[in-house]
């Protein structure tokens, strides 16, 4: 049992003198793990070639696309539900058991979904990676967010910034890792396509690095203020001193309306994420842009890599800046900017403008991705450092909701476009629009945000119950 | 009228510069791979 108590809250609390500047690698530790996630693609097709062994011509037993993009659409959706679920045992047990509980559960679900692949069984891969490897994702998303907040009060943006640009950073490592391992694995003939043993040496792989993270991790002592510390007094009118718990959080209008800002400001990026590929070949194809000069699938790729640069820069950049800006005003300038640029996205590729399309697209990228890493800050200034781990698991539920709808409607309104005799750029217009029209609901909700109202505040102390840090 | 906030200071060390250089190069080193992999990736788009 020794174990255990070296993963309880009291044993992770900080001496004096410990350089808070660890902190932001052991959350990294965890975050570049667990992004993981978004590069799941790479193992669809060898997933879908497990019997014919040839991924250009499955076999009638082989996976289909669908069955298998269910996969990730569970582990989104239990992203989703286990941060919310298990926010408050968080803020309870402290970050290094649920960083723990995180990577068991990642490693885990990887080691489940292998025994999945090994025996063909479909039900075996949901439950592995989906519903095991899903909980860990939503733990591990939340686990760092409160501590990094509470030893950076100076400097939330930053902090919050570092860790969830990881979770963009994540997939840009899995994703040649896992090629790479693959193609190991399989010319040594492990198993069909390599991936059973892919998917087990990612998960020692993730378990053991993050391990670092649960170790490293520690909280700040309840009296802990950084040197020369001074509470910032400009945008003050958001910033409380008071704390929510997360259940009174759910009662309070602002957390609904940080919800909507969330919701559409995600369905309109992955509006985006989704078609990236397609999009920008359809829109500037060979017979628009003249034979031989149209994007063709390699430089597509090339397009959605530089995006997925875009969106882990942007995690970074728009979260450390909205601690000089204020939240409202960097998510006022998410949804202002982003309005412009989803509305002149259309004529840009009516008008064949490549160099300002991919340009706009990847403002567009970058400001998603900083619409996630920017909430946390929000969240603490709204309703105080207390649960705020717990309130942020909550508000994710916006983001599960959006990769459901987000996907949805673009789907929709371009297979409408195209089923109108709409081709090329013409074909994704009001999909660009519709996002539009989506930002400006979340660009009024944004500006609907004010002050929490201090009857939802804690009575007393709050750093002294377990729960309270 | 509110007080003043006065804060209780407790310093940070300069004594683990090593140890945070290590943990920001664990994590930093495999990130850059990462973003290096997807660089170059991105260059086929201007090609």
């Amino acid at each position: 049992m020794a174990e255990a108590s070296l993963l309880d809250r009291s044993r992770t609390v900080a001496g004096p003198g410990y350089n808070r500047w660890l902190i932001p690698p052991a959350a990294l530790a965890i975050h570049l793990a667990i992004g993981q996630a978004y590069a799941f693609s790479v193992f669809k097709k060898p997933l879908g070639a497990l019997i014919s062994g040839d991924p250009s011509a499955p076999a009638a037993a082989d996976w289909t696309p669908t069955q298998l993009g269910v996969i990730f659409s569970i582990a989104i959706v239990l992203l989703g539900l286990s941060a919310a679920i298990f926010g408050k045992w968080l803020e309870r047990v402290g970050p290094r058991k649920a960083m723990m509980a995180s990577a068991l559960c990642f490693g885990g679900g990887f080691f489940i979904a292998a025994l999945g692949v090994h025996l063909h069984n479909l039900w075996i891969v949901y439950f592995g990676y989906g519903v095991v490897g899903g909980i860990g994702l939503g733990i591990g998303y939340i686990s760092p967010v409160s501590t990094l907040i509470k030893w950076f009060p100076d400097r939330r943006g930053v902090a919050t910034g570092m860790a969830i640009m990881g979770f963009g950073g994540g997939a840009m490592i899995a994703s040649p890792l896992s090629v790479a391992l693959m193609d190991h694995f399989k010319s040594t003939g492990t198993g069909p396509m390599g991936v059973a043993a892919t998917f087990l040496t990612l998960g020692i792989i993730y378990l053991l690095f993050m391990q670092f993270g649960v170790w490293t991790i520690r909280v700040p002592a309840d009296d802990w203020v950084p040197e020369n510390y001074v509470p910032n007094p400009q945008h003050s009118a958001l910033i409380t001193s008071g704390n929510v718990s997360a259940d009174n959080a759910l009662k309070t209008p602002q957390f609904w309306l940080l919800w909507v800002v969330l919701l559409t400001n995600v369905t309109a990026g992955i509006g985006v994420l989704e078609t990236a590929s397609p999009l920008v070949q359809e829109s500037f194809s060979d017979a628009a842009m003249g034979v031989g000069r149209g994007v063709t699938a390699a430089a597509a790729a090339g397009f959605v890599g530089l995006l997925s640069l875009f969106n882990l820069l942007g995690r970074f950049f728009w979260s450390s800046a909205s601690d000089k800006m204020g939240r409202k005003t960097t998510y006022a300038i998410y949804f202002g900017l982003g309005i412009l640029l989803y509305a002149l996205i259309p004529t840009l590729g009516r008008n064949l403008q490549l160099a300002l399309y991919v340009g706009a697209a990847c403002v567009i990228i970058s400001m998603y991705g900083g619409s996630f890493s920017t909430a946390p800050a929000y969240l603490s200034d709204l309703f105080g450092k207390y649960q705020v781990g717990a309130i942020h698991g909550r508000l994710l539920t916006a983001w599960s909701t959006a990769g459901v709808l987000g996907p949805l409607i673009v789907n929709f309104l371009h297979e409408s476009r195209k089923a109108q005799g709409f081709t090329g750029a013409a074909a994704y217009q009001t999909v660009f629009y519709t996002m539009a029209g989506l930002l400006v609901v979340g660009l009024l909700a944004n500006l609907a945000v004010t002050a929490v109202n201090e009857k939802y505040n804690e009575k007393g102390p709050v750093d002294a119950e377990p729960g309270g840090h | 009228m509110n007080k003043p906030f006065v804060a209780p200071v407790a310093p940070e060390t300069t004594s683990s510069g090593a140890a945070v250089f290590l943990a920001w190069a664990f994590v930093g080193i495999p990130l850059l791979w990462g973003v290096s992999q997807t660089f170059i990736k991105a260059l086929d788009l201007f090609r």
